[in-house]
C-alpha cells in the first residue's frame, strides 16, 4: 500500500470508528463523545497501521503497548478493539451495561486488548514508563504509545512520569496529547491554562512533534518519522483536534464532554460522520 | 537487647530474591538509603528504578512493570506510600489484580524524632480498606525475611510495613510463616492478646509478667492484619471470651479494627483495644511516645486484669 492508499484506508476506517463510538454511547446513553471524536484519527492510525498487536492473541509478550491515560475516551478505544475482533462487533451494544467487559473506563481483566485499567486522570503515563522500562530492559523492540489529554496534563503527575521517561531513555515511548483545548468545566484555557505542551514536552527533554490531529496524512508522516528514531529520547506527537470532531454541533462545545445524543442528535451525527471529515 | 530492625531484613530479603528471580524489581522514591535498598541497587542495577520524589510515578510505574511480568516491590516510607500514593496504587495495582508490592519502612510511631509528618500512623487502615489487598507487619527481623519471601511468591498486590528501630527477636531463623495465618506464641486460657510488629516483644513482655502473676495467657503474632486470621480470633473468644489488640497504629482502622469488626459480629465476648488513640504523634524518642499514648507493658498487663477480673467477679 503507498501512503496515497494508507491515507485513503485510514480516512474510511476513521468513519467505522466514528460511528461505532457514537452507536454505542448513544445506546448505553451514557459515556464521553467529545473526547472520543477528538481523539478517532490517531487512534485509527493507531489500530489500523502502526501498532504491532495480534487479536487473536491479546496478550502476546512482545506485542506494542497501549494505555489510554484519558481512560473516559475508552468508547474509541472499544470502537477500534470491536473492528480488530479483539471480542464480538455486537459487545458494542453492552457498554456501560452490569457485568460487560466494556466498562465506562477500561478495564484490563474483563476486557481483551486492554494492556492497563485507567479511568483516573494523570496515573496512566506512569504505566507506560513501567511497560516501556521492562521493554529496554528484556531488550524487547516492542513500543509502548500513551494517550493523554491536554486538561489530564494539568495533573502533576505527568510530569512525574515524563521526568522518569526522559531519565531512562525511553524513546520505545510515544505519547500521543489529545491537545483539544476542552475539559469537563471549560476550556482549558480557562480552567487551568496548560500554555504551549509542545514546548513543556521539549523542555522536560522529550522531542516534541505538532501536528494537526486530524490530518491524517500529518499522522501517517509523523509516525513514520519516529518510528525507526532510536535516539534515546521519548517521543511526544502533540496533536491540535477538536472535541466532538465531525459532528458540527459537537464541536468545540464544552457540554459534549460526557453527554450522550439522543435519537435525533444520534441520527444527524451518524449521518454527518458518514461523509467523513471535510 | 539483641535484636534487628525490619527494615534490614527486608533489604537483605529483597536482594537475595533479586538474586535468584531476575522478575523482582525495585521500585525507589529517593529514599532507598533509609528503606535499604542500595545493596539491591548496587548489585542489581538493571532490577531497580528510583524515580526520584515521585511517588505517584513510583506506583504507576510499578503497575507497568508489573503487567509485563516484573514483581517490583515500590519502596518509601509508611506515610508516602499509603497516602501520596494510595489512589495510584488502588486504581493500579488493587483494581487490575496486580503483581505490586507496596513494601514501607519507618510505619507507626518509629520515624519518631521526625515527628507527625513522618510518621505512618493510617497506613494499615488505609490499604485494608482497598479490595485485593493483603496487609502484613512483621513483629521482627527473622519474620521480616520470611513474610517479604512469602508476599513474593504470592500473586497479588501486597502491603508490607517495616519499621526503621532495632527490636528483639521473637523467633529465630527457622520459623515459618503463613499469609493470613497468626502465629500462637503462647498457649493460654484467661485472656487473649493479639499483636503485630515492633510491639510484639512488649506483649510477650506483659504475658510473662501477668503469668507471674498466676494467669494464663494466649499471645498471638497476627502478623497479617488482612486478610485477618479469623479462625484464630474465633478460637479465642469462644475459648477465653476476652481479647486485647496491641499495636503500633491508630485504633482506627488497624488490627484492633479488625478483631473488633469480627468480635462483634459474633455477638459474644469483649476487646480492648491499646494503641494510638487517634491522635498525631510529635517528636519525641519513641519509647516516649508509646508511654505517652499507653502503649505499654503496663497498660496492657492492668488492661489485661481488669478484662479477667470482669470476665470473673468475685
Amino acid at each position: 500500500m503507498n501512503k496515497e492508499e494508507k491515507v485513503a484506508y485510514l480516512k474510511g476506517k476513521a468513519i467505522e470508528m466514528r460511528k461505532t463510538a457514537l452507536t454505542m454511547i448513544h445506546t448505553a446513553q451514557s459515556g464521553h463523545p467529545g473526547g472520543s471524536l477528538s481523539a478517532a484519527d490517531y487512534m485509527t492510525a493507531l489500530y489500523f497501521s502502526e501498532l504491532n498487536i495480534k487479536a487473536e492473541e491479546p496478550k502476546w509478550p512482545d506485542r506494542d503497548r497501549f494505555v489510554l491515560s484519558k481512560g473516559h475516551v475508552c468508547p474509541i478505544l472499544y470502537s477500534a478493539l470491536a473492528l480488530k475482533e479483539y471480542f464480538p462487533y455486537e459487545t458494542i451494544y453492552t457498554l456501560r451495561k452490569e457485568g460487560s467487559i466494556l466498562q465506562g473506563h477500561p478495564d484490563m481483566k474483563v476486557c481483551p486488548g486492554v494492556d492497563i485499567s485507567t479511568g483516573s486522570l494523570g496515573q496512566g503515563l506512569s504505566t507506560a514508563v513501567g511497560m516501556a522500562i521492562a521493554a529496554k530492559r528484556d531488550k524487547k523492540d516492542y513500543r509502548v504509545f500513551c494517550v493523554v489529554g491536554d486538561g489530564e496534563s494539568q495533573e502533576g503527575q505527568i510530569w512525574e512520569a515524563v521526568m522518569s521517561a526522559v531519565k531512562y531513555k525511553l524513546d520505545n515511548l510515544v505519547i500521543f496529547v489529545d491537545n483539544n483545548n476542552l475539559q469537563n468545566d471549560n476550556t482549558c484555557d480557562v480552567v487551568m491554562p496548560t500554555g504551549d505542551l509542545r514546548k513543556k514536552f521539549d523542555a522536560f527533554g522529550c522531542e516534541a512533534y505538532g501536528i494537526d490531529g486530524h490530518k491524517m496524512e500529518e499522522i501517517v508522516d509523523v509516525l513514520d518519522e519516529i518510528r525507526t528514531k532510536k535516539n534515546g529520547i521519548p517521543k511526544v506527537i502533540v496533536g491540535k483536534t477538536v472535541k466532538g470532531r465531525g459532528v458540527s454541533f459537537m464541536e468545540n462545545v464544552v457540554m459534549w464532554h460526557g453527554v450522550a445524543p439522543d435519537k435525533e442528535q444520534f441520527a444527524q451525527a451518524i449521518s454527518e460522520v458518514e461523509g467523513g471529515l471535510k | 537487647m539483641s535484636g534487628k530492625a525490619t527494615r534490614e531484613a527486608y533489604g537483605v530479603a529483597i536482594l537475595e530474591l533479586g538474586r535468584s528471580n531476575p522478575d523482582i524489581y525495585v521500585v525507589d522514591a529517593d529514599i532507598g538509603k533509609s528503606c535499604k535498598t542500595v545493596p539491591f541497587f548496587e548489585e542489581l542495577p538493571n532490577q531497580h528504578v528510583n524515580v526520584g520524589i515521585a511517588e505517584q510515578n513510583a506506583a504507576g510505574v510499578a503497575a507497568g512493570l508489573a503487567t509485563c511480568g516484573k514483581i517490583p516491590f515500590v519502596t518509601t516510607y509508611a506515610v508516602f506510600g499509603s497516602m501520596r500514593m494510595c489512589e495510584q496504587i488502588r486504581q493500579e495495582a488493587c483494581y487490575p489484580n496486580l503483581n505490586v508490592k507496596v513494601a514501607c519502612s519507618h510505619g507507626g510511631f518509629t520515624p519518631a524524632s521526625d515527628g507527625a509528618s513522618h510518621q505512618g500512623i493510617e497506613d494499615m487502615g488505609i490499604y485494608r480498606t482497598i479490595p485485593n489487598m493483603t496487609v502484613i507487619m512483621p513483629a521482627d527481623y527473622y519474620s521480616a525475611l520470611k513474610l517479604v519471601k512469602a508476599a513474593a511468591a504470592y500473586y497479588g498486590p501486597v502491603y508490607l510495613r517495616f519499621t526503621r528501630d532495632p527490636i528483639p527477636f521473637i523467633y529465630d531463623e527457622n520459623a515459618e510463616f503463613v499469609i493470613g495465618k497468626a502465629v500462637q506464641l503462647k498457649e493460654g486460657k484467661d485472656i487473649a492478646i493479639i499483636a503485630n510488629g515492633d510491639i510484639m516483644s512488649r506483649a510477650v513482655a506483659a504475658a510473662e509478667e501477668l503469668e507471674t502473676r498466676g494467669y494464663s495467657v494466649r499471645l498471638l503474632d497476627m502478623h497479617t492484619i488482612k486478610p485477618l486470621d479469623e479462625e484464630a480470633v474465633k478460637k479465642a473468644i469462644v475459648e477465653i471470651g476476652s481479647i486485647i489488640t496491641v499495636e503500633d497504629h491508630n485504633i482506627l482502622n488497624g488490627l484492633g479494627s479488625a478483631v473488633c469488626e469480627l468480635v462483634a459480629e459474633m455477638g459474644m465476648g469483649k476487646v480492648k483495644r491499646i494503641g494510638i488513640q487517634d491522635r498525631f504523634g510529635e517528636s519525641a524518642p519513641y519509647d516516649r511516645l508509646l508511654e505517652k499514648h499507653g502503649i505499654t507493658v503496663k497498660n496492657i498487663v492492668a488492661s489485661a486484669e481488669t478484662l479477667i477480673k470482669e470476665k470473673q467477679p468475685v
